[in-house]
């Protein structure tokens, strides 16, 4: 029977060639608009660590001047990084499984294999807990210990791409690698770890790739350096580094990982303390406003996926709304325009049941090609944006690209979609009483 | 008008056809305001000039590997050596450009800083640059003088900014002196320990690093130059037609003249503006798709609707015309029973825009709609739903009276 219903699908919707294209290319069109807006909204709402996300922690403590918050229209909008001194007293207290505070910079590499030209390097100064804390895979070696961090230990772990930009694919951990003058021991090599978004560290953008070389906290701290993404301050730090250390600037990243999610209160209140004890000494003026981050609240908070990708996806969410409301309409008028029809088949014996199943058959086959053809508008649509954002700068370039979740999804809505439009109007047809539309003939 | 009511009323039978197009209608209308509002605003963005002589300039970077590398003694041959090759107008070594996303800031005011935060101060780009700071950025001087070589000072941890003069941006001067010159002012927010600084000099203008920055103009260049550290990054000049070509030469004379460091970074202020403003011409393209594809859905949506419509009523409009209605007469009913429906999904669409807006307004600090673009949008959408019913109610109006005689 469905085969027969297929037949006279194909022949209706023949019959109309016009307004079937009409129909599929609406569906096609705003499957198409949704699905690659959609596409990059996913790619940039994703959490690295959605695994962890109730015990891996980013604290916000508020210490910006006393009359003028970090940001006038949201006072819960508080500094995105930390000064010196409040990171240092929380890493010191220890009151984590693991904790790290971080922060970016550049080196020069000067290549032992002299066929590579010295270049300068990304490189992230942070703690050694952030390894297990952040679930880093490696390919050889691994982190180093909390005697390394406290002993200012030379020691690097690097990102794969770095490792056999230098060392080619050999294993090197134990030889030495030259970084602004200096020489650290390779003691572990990432397994290709480039979180999106990158979560740990969003002061000046999302998405930019993970650091190319990873070194103690402390070697940063000892080369006088200050943060290449935010340096923010409310007052004149004054001069020299050790004014910088002891000022209200921020520019440091906090995480820290909970032995479990049950100690976040127990965490939460030492923060607390903490800020209430420097109150006493005159820092952080504002009100005691301290915030305990999951990454996801995190990332929300810091608005990481673009304001223009959220209003690209409204846009095209309220085109592929005008395209359904289109094809509702068509089907309808179609559907209407075959009364006569739809009564003699009546007259004759159909069912409602059977006049219900052929219709919603025509709605699907429109469905379907909708589908098919909104899939490929919907990679043109990933390949425009690509080529509008560029691969290599743009978050939203690099991001656009279809995989396996997205193409079922886009057909699975694709169809939805279209019977969820022809529903109406087939249930419409199947009112269609014999009597009246004969009599009218 | 006469006949505005019997249409109505037969609208009104087809609750759900008529529904159907004013939901469409509607939402057409509150897409088609805000994306066209969007588009302007980034067109007058994305159109703002910089400042700068854009055409003719280019920026170098230069890294030293070791700690104790001689940046001072680096820098002054390097300049030494760019100034000396013919077609370079003027180069200075600078931490930034205006639409380069990166750079630093501060708050500048007629009075001691207030360490409270009660009194704001103006937000400005913070710019380094020496004698030539005005020749290689390309900025027009239009009151006051530009640095001289005993202006410009060691820039260093320790030191902090020991500069005594700076020069500013029309935009900032006129911000804090509202009246009479700026030029011999003193200001405060850029000098060490609140100490007060000289304008100098003012330039006609000169954009922030940030594009999307509020106050986009205020800018301050200080005579400094970098004490310490191992990284430089120089701002060249050339005469018009030379940059390409002076990009390579001085590549290769900096690589040639200091094999302690590296050198990289090379790009044009072109290549600058270009990817800065590309997520605004991005975000303009999709918003133009969009539009363009949901006006020809829209449009051919009606188009559809009504030829279905006429094709019913053939036989009632074949009575009319035997009646004696002439083509003229149903070729306006079938315009006004459209232009009934637009009107009635213009109505509906200026609540949802305005409900979009505010919705935009609260979530990321959109600006408010002008009230303009609401009659311009419905003349646009109905000018749309006439042109698409002009199809079916010229062929409505072809239908013979003689079809009333006949049995469908």
């Amino acid at each position: 029977m469905l085969g027969y219903y297929f037949w006279l699908a194909a022949r209706s919707l023949r019959r109309n060639a016009i307004l079937t294209a009409l129909m599929i290319a609406a569906i096609a069109l705003g499957i198409g608009a949704s699905m690659t807006s959609l596409t990059v909204l996913r790619a940039m709402s994703g959490n690295p660590l959605a695994h962890k996300d109730d015990v891996v922690r980013r604290p916000q403590v508020d210490n910006w001047a006393p009359a003028r918050g970090w940001n006038q229209n949201d006072p819960n909008d508080l500094p995105n990084l930390f000064t010196y001194q409040d990171a240092k007293a929380f890493y010191d207290a220890q009151k984590a499984k693991y904790q790290a505070i971080m922060f970016p910079n550049v080196l020069s590499v000067e290549p032992a294999n002299r066929e590579v030209k010295p270049y300068m390097a990304t490189v992230l100064f942070t703690h050694g807990d952030m390894f297990p804390m952040f679930d880093i895979p490696f390919l050889h070696g691994g982190g180093w210990s909390k005697a390394q961090d406290d002993g200012n230990a030379r020691v690097a772990v690097l990102s794969r791409a770095t490792s056999e930009k230098l060392f080619g694919a050999e294993d090197p951990i134990g030889r030495t690698v030259r970084l602004g003058g200096e020489d650290f021991a390779v003691v572990g090599v990432m397994n290709y770890w480039d979180p999106r978004p990158h979560f740990y560290e969003v002061s000046s953008g999302g998405f930019q790739t993970a650091e190319e070389i990873y070194l103690p906290f402390n070697l940063g701290i000892e080369r006088e350096l200050n943060s290449s993404a935010n340096n923010n301050c409310w007052q004149d730090p004054g001069q020299g580094y050790e004014a910088w250390l002891a000022s209200d600037c921020v520019w440091l990243a906090y995480w820290l990982e909970l032995e479990s999610a049950s100690d976040a209160d127990e965490y939460k209140a030492f923060i607390d303390a903490y800020v209430t004890e420097q109150k006493k000494l005159g820092r952080f003026p504002r009100p005691l406003n301290n915030q305990f981050h999951t990454v996801s609240s995190w990332l929300e908070g810091q608005r990481v996926v673009s304001r223009d990708v959220r209003t690209q996806a409204w846009m095209s969410a309220a085109f592929l709304i005008v395209c359904l409301i289109n094809t509702i309409g068509l089907l309808l008028a179609k559907f209407m325009a075959r009364a006569s029809e739809i009564g003699l088949r009546r007259a004759v014996g159909a069912s409602k049941r059977q006049i219900f199943a052929q219709y919603l058959t025509e709605a699907g086959v429109v469905g379907v090609a909708g589908a098919l053809i909104g899939l490929v508008v919907t990679a043109g649509g990933l390949a425009g944006l690509r080529l509008l954002y560029g691969e290599d700068g743009g978050a939203t370039g690099l991001l656009a690209r279809l995989d396996t979740t997205m193409v079922i999804v886009t057909a699975l809505v694709a169809i939805a979609a279209s019977i969820a439009a022809g529903l109406y109007p087939t249930w419409r047809a199947c009112g269609i009483t014999p009597a009246t539309q004969l009599k009218s003939n | 008008m006469k006949d505005v009511k019997p249409i109505f009323s037969a609208l009104m039978r087809n609750k759900i056809g008529v529904a159907l197009i004013v939901l469409q209608v509607a939402i057409t209308l509150a897409v088609v305001c805000n994306s066209v509002f969007i588009i302007l605003e980034r067109a007058e963005r994305v159109g703002k000039p910089s400042g700068m002589d854009e055409a003719n300039t280019f920026l170098i970077g230069s890294g030293g590997f070791t700690r104790d590398y001689d940046i001072k003694g680096a820098i002054r041959q390097d300049l030494d050596l760019i100034r000396s090759l013919p077609g370079v107008v003027g180069a200075t070594q600078t931490n930034s450009v205006p639409m380069s996303w990166g750079g630093w800031g501060t708050g500048i005011d007629t009075q001691p800083m207030d360490p409270n935060g009660e009194r704001r101060a103006k937000g400005s780009a913070i710019y380094m640059g020496d004698e030539q700071a005005i020749e290689a950025f390309g900025l027009k001087l239009v009151e006051g003088r530009a640095f001289g070589p005993e202006d410009v000072m060691e820039l260093t941890q320790e030191s902090g900014i020991t500069a005594k003069s700076i020069i500013v941006t029309e935009a900032l001067a006129k911000a804090l002196f509202p009246e009479g010159s700026a030029v011999g002012q003193q200001v405060y927010g850029i000098a060490n320990d609140n100490g007060v600084v000289t304008i100098v000099g003012v330039v006609e203008r000169m954009q922030k690093p940030w594009p999307t920055s509020r106050d986009v103009e205020f800018s301050t260049i200080v005579p400094l130059r970098e004490g310490e550290g191992s990284g430089a990054r120089y701002l060249i000049r050339t005469e018009p037609g030379m940059r390409d070509q002076l990009m390579k030469e001085v590549e290769a004379k900096l690589v040639a003249a200091n094999p302690h460091r590296i050198v990289r970074d090379d790009r044009t202020i072109e290549t600058v503006r270009l990817e800065a403003y590309r997520g605004d011409r991005a975000m303009m393209t999709i918003l133009i798709a969009v539009m363009v594809a949901l006006l020809i859905v829209t449009g051919a949506g009606i188009v559809g609707l009504a030829s279905f419509w006429v094709t019913r009523r053939i036989k009632q409009i074949g009575t009319r015309r035997a009646l004696g209605a002439r083509r003229l007469n149903i070729r306006s009913y079938f315009q006004t029973e459209n232009g009934l429906m637009i009107g009635m999904g213009i109505v509906l669409g200026v609540v949802m825009t305005y409900g979009f807006n505010i919705w935009l307004m609260q979530n990321y600090d959109a600006e408010r709609l002008p009230w303009y673009y609401l009659p311009l949008g419905a003349a646009a959408v109905f000018a749309l739903g006439q042109l698409a019913v002009l199809g079916p109610a010229r062929r409505a109006a072809q239908v013979s009276p003689a079809v009333a005689t006949r049995t469908a």
